[in-house]
């Protein structure tokens, strides 16, 4: 399945901040076919730093999408039977509108004259997306960590457009060690002097701060575990110490090879507001409870969570479940035991597979009961 | 699958399932607890087109079931109930688990609680095999439906027919029906000496 990425332009878009940004631009990639009736629309939505390209090989750069394992014909998105859609969200640097997009006003890049966008501006600006293709109502929303609470906000924000949401390794609101780590990524891109407050895009990108976020990250999507049976305390290319400030471990090689390579793909200022925009994250949008956050429509929920997540640990989903319940909402939930951390989402996919399947086709039975 | 008719037919080998498929509604609201890989409850959508919902705690099991189509949830059904509003569920299901639980009382006014009508099946404790097998042996008894060796036994409840009968009345609860069936047979006569297993649909 050879994809290539598409883009839209809407004229504006205001956000939750009051600002309005304009004119706005969608890069998305689709797979699948959309159907007569146009009710067999899946939206996937990635997680922090992916992007529109989630299944296939990318025409330019012959690279797999980031979900390839679950997005094809057969797979748990079969797209055989279903039209599945994917988008780069508002403020990411991978087509769609974002801080290293030019700013019509200036001629020049955004950069910190980007306006803060929140996950429900993200949310606004893909349903925009989705209703200019001609579709009223999705079959279902589905992402992890980021990606999950996109899938929550369109629960919330559009009901009726939504038949079901699924959300994986994710939460209703970010915790404070959530934003502690966001912060950390955030303050090493800041006190990089390549940043200089976010005008770098002539010059050399703030490359270490940048790589040393993506550190912070990589070891909070690994778990204890993972990390020791990948690295354990094994040398990189040596037998001994080094007993100096060079790479003596697996596991700083891995992680300064990361950081580096991250440089080359992704925006700092991009980091900096999309971590903002997680923070931001809160259903209950501060006031008001969960319960009423999810009061109206009739999404039906499959809930994921894995056992070796502490980013986003499996208390986080269970409160998603209990709201529901509450409210009497068609919720099924599994705690997938693994030992990945919460990257399990995009490395776990056996049982994951068969859980989206069956959810996937007795949603997609209702519409034709 | 054709509807059962009959107590002599058996639903997923286990005949109180098909039982609980014969008083089920059409179209009605039903939580099963400890609905293990959903067989009983595919069947209800499948032949009674009823809202399905299932709780289970083992996860292998609850992904099966998840897998079908259900919407089932990884839970305790000895903490996971209080959740749930009044009267949520036209039927909520307790299919052989109550002698399991840690607290049968609190499960049952949960259950009543949350569901107009409850349906309750259990394993007899008071057959006469049980009877037989104990009194014989003298130790814990071991039969086709309690297989297990007391230290390796779920069963932590050991209740029979009398027991649940003189329980409902003590609960104020209103049993509607019973049901008891010994093989794939139904027992008619003193079913707390010949009847294996017993179902009830109880209500406030």
């Amino acid at each position: 399945m050879i994809v290539e990425t598409q883009c839209s332009r809407f004229d504006s878009i205001s956000l939750e901040s009051g600002a309005t940004l304009a004119p706005v631009e969608v890069a998305y990639q689709t797979y699948g076919k959309l159907d007569s009736e146009k009710s067999n629309a899946i939206l996937i939505l990635h997680a922090f730093t992916g992007d529109a390209h989630a299944a296939g090989i990318d025409h330019e750069t012959g690279k797999p999408g980031w979900w390839d394992n679950m997005i094809g014909p057969g797979k748990a998105f079969d797209t055989d039977k279903y039209f599945v859609l994917c988008s780069n969200v508002l403020g990411g640097c991978q087509g769609t509108t974002g801080p290293s997009s030019i700013n019509p006003a200036t001629g020049l890049p955004y950069a910190m004259a980007f306006p803060v966008i929140t996950i429900r501006d993200m949310v606004k600006l893909q349903r925009k997306f989705v209703a200019s293709l001609g579709i009223e109502r999705l079959l279902a929303v589905a992402g992890g960590s980021m990606g999950g609470m996109q899938a929550l906000e369109w629960a919330v924000s559009y009901p009726e457009m939504v038949r079901a949401s699924i959300p994986i390794a994710t939460t209703t609101r970010h915790s404070a060690q959530q934003i502690a780590f966001n912060e950390v990524g955030r303050q090493a891109i800041m006190a990089d002097p390549d940043w200089c407050d976010g005008n770098y895009y002539d010059k050399k990108p703030p490359g270490r701060g940048l790589g040393i976020a993506r550190m912070v990250g990589h070891i909070t999507y690994m778990s204890d575990e993972s990390m020791r049976e990948k690295f354990g305390r094994r040398l990189r290319e040596k037998e001994k110490l080094g007993f100096d400030f060079n790479v003596d471990f697996e596991v700083e090689s891995y992680l300064r090879y990361r950081g580096s390579q991250f440089v080359n793909r992704f925006d700092a200022n991009s980091y900096l507001y999309i971590t903002k925009a997680e923070d931001y994250f809160d259903l209950t949008n501060g006031s008001g409870s969960l319960a009423e956050a999810f009061e109206r429509g009739e999404t039906r929920f499959l809930v994921i969570s894995f056992s070796s997540d502490w980013l986003y640990p499996p208390y986080q989903s269970q409160e998603i479940v209990r709201v529901l319940r509450r409210l009497n909402r068609d919720v099924a939930y599994s705690d997938l035991q693994s030992n990945y951390g919460h990257d399990a989402f995009l490395v776990d996919v056996v049982e994951q597979t068969d859980l989206i399947r069956g959810f996937l086709a007795s949603t997609y039975r209702a519409v034709y009961a | 699958m054709t509807p059962a008719k009959s107590a002599g037919k058996t639903l997923a080998g286990r005949t109180d399932f098909s039982i609980i498929g014969e008083i089920i509604q059409p179209r009605s609201k039903v939580l099963d607890l400890g609905c293990g890989e959903g067989e009983l409850l595919a069947w209800l959508v499948e032949n009674k087109s009823v809202i399905a919902r299932g709780v289970e705690i083992e996860a292998a099991r609850v992904q099966k079931a998840i897998a079908r189509g259900l919407s089932a949830y990884q839970g305790d059904i000895n903490e996971g109930l209080t959740d749930y509003p009044n009267d949520a569920f036209d039927y909520v299901i307790l299919s052989q688990t109550l002698q399991e639980t840690k607290d049968p009382r609190r499960v049952l006014s949960e259950m009543m609680r949350i569901g107009r009508r409850a349906i309750i099946s259990f394993p007899n404790f008071g057959h006469w095999k049980v009877r037989l097998s104990m009194l014989l042996s003298g130790q814990a008894p071991k039969t086709r439906l309690f297989p297990y060796d007391w230290y390796d036994s779920p069963n932590i409840h050991f209740l029979t027919v009398s027991d649940f009968e003189a329980f409902a009345v003590k609960q104020g609860f209103r049993i509607e029906r019973r049901y008891f069936v010994a093989g794939a047979e139904k027992v008619s006569l003193m079913p707390n000496l010949l009847a294996e297993v017993a179902v009830y649909l109880v209500r406030k």
